[in-house]
């Protein structure tokens, strides 16, 4: 019955994108509205919901003390999860996590480590001894297509905001106390478009995700640089179609960092 | 802690509150699009969201029930909503809670009426602060109620036990972790009284029992107040709506049902 129902809401999302439109009346380079709040887990380091349309994802940070990796002795590390709960969609199943989760983790890790915002050196506590370890994890609360650019406003929002905690005489970290904040070099975001008919669309949603043939995400900085990118699902894109989508993952990206930095 | 608190002598809890005296709490319904019934809780610091699918497919199909629909809990808490952080994915803890949820809910819900179905029952735990598995039922029962399910009655949960030498109610974690602790979690249906959940960890005399028992009901009655007051708040919000969708409409008039059966 669903399958039935999805078969014929694709075919309308195909139809309508084959004449340059989308089904719920936005352009197609037009992204859903967002919503930023942060700090709602007092457990947390730093914790933000972000929502695109009907999107809702929470993420929230942990930071704890660990060993450095024996190559680079005086380094902190981060390291970034991401789930599609059966609490957000009808659709997601609960279980080991899928590929889909691990590719949405990793891409939304990529766009931000690669960019170089943080600085790694920056983490340790003794060289070879103890440093910083970030969790970063987010989680789908509603599932409504481009968790990859909820996501990565979600982890630099979060990281943005994250504070360190405080170390006692003997090197444990005293619950609930903070002792400064990361300072991120640079503001990387993800913006993720769909190919569906032929028209390149951002921003899709769920059932422009299902009738998609190709997916396209590139995390851009505010000082000018491509930090990651990565193509998705069978179909393919043209070079004109990827600098195109480079053009307007800037133009997108410096929209939403210019809302970023009204967030507390 | 301190061994020397003694709430014999200081009359007052570490976090102020009286023995009889539960932390505040609030619930919101229809906080989840996706979801058929969802309602979001703040039990202290506890916060929590309840998801509710179904009823549907049963699957993996071998689980279906000919005579009554399956409810399915999954009891989940974020890798950051405790002060350690937690390792992602479902632990033996979490597994022995979803089932005593689901087998609590299970006597709430009319399962008789929807044989080879299942209901699916997420809640995730987004902050903890002792006593959460009582605040995710509490959630969840009201989930099940926003979606229009058929209902004898609400089920109403609270924490009591015993800290510092005194029977309490909605023990937070700085009592759990006191030398004498007693932590049980209880649930009822609030009518009839019947008790759906019933845990305890740690050592009380027969009399201590009785007293605590009688401070439990007391407890899951307030708690009861604050469920029908988020079901009745939903019906008003939707009523000022104004909005005309059949759908709607019948949700609206299965809550009101429910809130009507939970009132006798």
């Amino acid at each position: 019955m669903r399958d039935t129902v999805m078969e014929y809401e694709t075919a309308k999302v195909l139809k309508l994108a084959r004449e340059g439109k989308r089904v719920d009346g936005r352009a197609l380079d037009e992204v859903r509205k967002i919503s930023i709040e942060t700090g709602m887990s007092e457990n947390a380091e730093g914790s933000t919901i972000v929502t695109i349309g009907k999107t809702k994802i929470i993420a929230g940070l942990k930071i704890d003390i660990g060993k450095p990796y024996p190559d680079n002795q005086d380094e902190g590390s981060i390291s970034i999860g991401a789930e599609t709960l059966p609490l957000a969609h009808p659709d997601y199943e609960s279980g080991r996590p899928s590929a889909q989760e691990v590719e949405l983790a990793r891409v939304v890790d990529r766009g931000l480590r690669e960019s170089k915002a943080i600085d790694f050196k920056k983490l340790c506590i003794t060289v070879g001894e103890a440093v910083w370890v970030g969790f970063l994890d987010f989680y789908a609360l509603n599932g409504d297509g481009n968790l990859f650019d909820a996501g990565s406003i979600a982890a630099l929002v979060t990281f943005n905001n994250a504070k360190l905690p405080k170390l006692d005489k003997e090197g444990k970290i005293i619950l609930h106390e903070y002792n400064g904040t990361l300072k991120l070099a640079r503001q990387p975001l993800l913006t993720t478009f769909a190919k569906v008919g032929g028209k390149i669309m951002v921003d899709p949603t769920y059932l422009e995700e299902k009738a998609s043939e190709a997916r396209y995400s590139a995390a851009t900085t505010d000082d000018g640089f491509i930090s990651a990118m990565q193509k998705g699902v069978g179909g393919s894109f043209t070079l004109e179609e990827v600098d195109y989508m480079i053009d307007k993952s800037f133009e997108i990206g410096d929209r939403i960092r210019k809302q970023i930095k009204q967030v507390k | 802690m301190d061994r020397k608190i003694d709430y014999k002598k200081t009359k007052k809890r570490l976090d102020g509150r009286k023995m009889d005296e539960t932390r505040p709490l609030s619930i919101k319904t229809g906080v989840i699009e996706n979801a058929d019934g969802s309602a979001y809780l703040e039990w202290g610091q506890n916060k929590i969201y309840a998801a509710v699918y179904g009823p549907r497919e049963v699957l993996p199909k071998h689980t279906a029930n000919p005579l009554k629909s399956v409810i399915k809990v999954e009891y989940r808490m974020t890798s950051f909503s405790v002060p350690q952080r937690k390792r992602p994915g479902p632990n033996r803890r979490d597994q022995e809670i979803s089932k005593v949820l689901g087998e609590a809910l299970s006597r709430a819900v009319f399962v008789e009426q929807f044989p080879n179905t299942e209901i699916g029952v997420y809640v995730e735990v987004v902050d903890a602060n002792a006593g959460s598995r009582v605040a995710c039922l509490t959630a969840a029962s009201v989930a099940l109620a926003d979606a229009g399910m058929p209902m004898r009655d609400m089920v109403a949960a609270t924490g009591v036990g015993k800290a510092y030498g005194e029977l309490v109610i909605d023990l937070n974690k700085d009592e759990e972790d006191a030398p004498d602790a007693v932590d049980i979690p209880i649930a009822i249906l609030p009518n009839s009284e019947e008790i759906v959940l019933l845990q305890m960890d740690g050592l009380l005399t027969r009399k201590e029992w009785d007293a605590v028992a009688k401070l439990g009901i007391k407890g899951c009655k307030q708690v009861y107040e604050v469920q029908k007051k988020a079901l009745v708040n939903k019906f008003e919000l939707s009523e000022a709506k104004g909005k005309g969708q059949a759908t709607k409409t019948v949700k609206k008039k299965a809550v009101k049902k429910t809130v009507k059966k939970v009132k006798k």
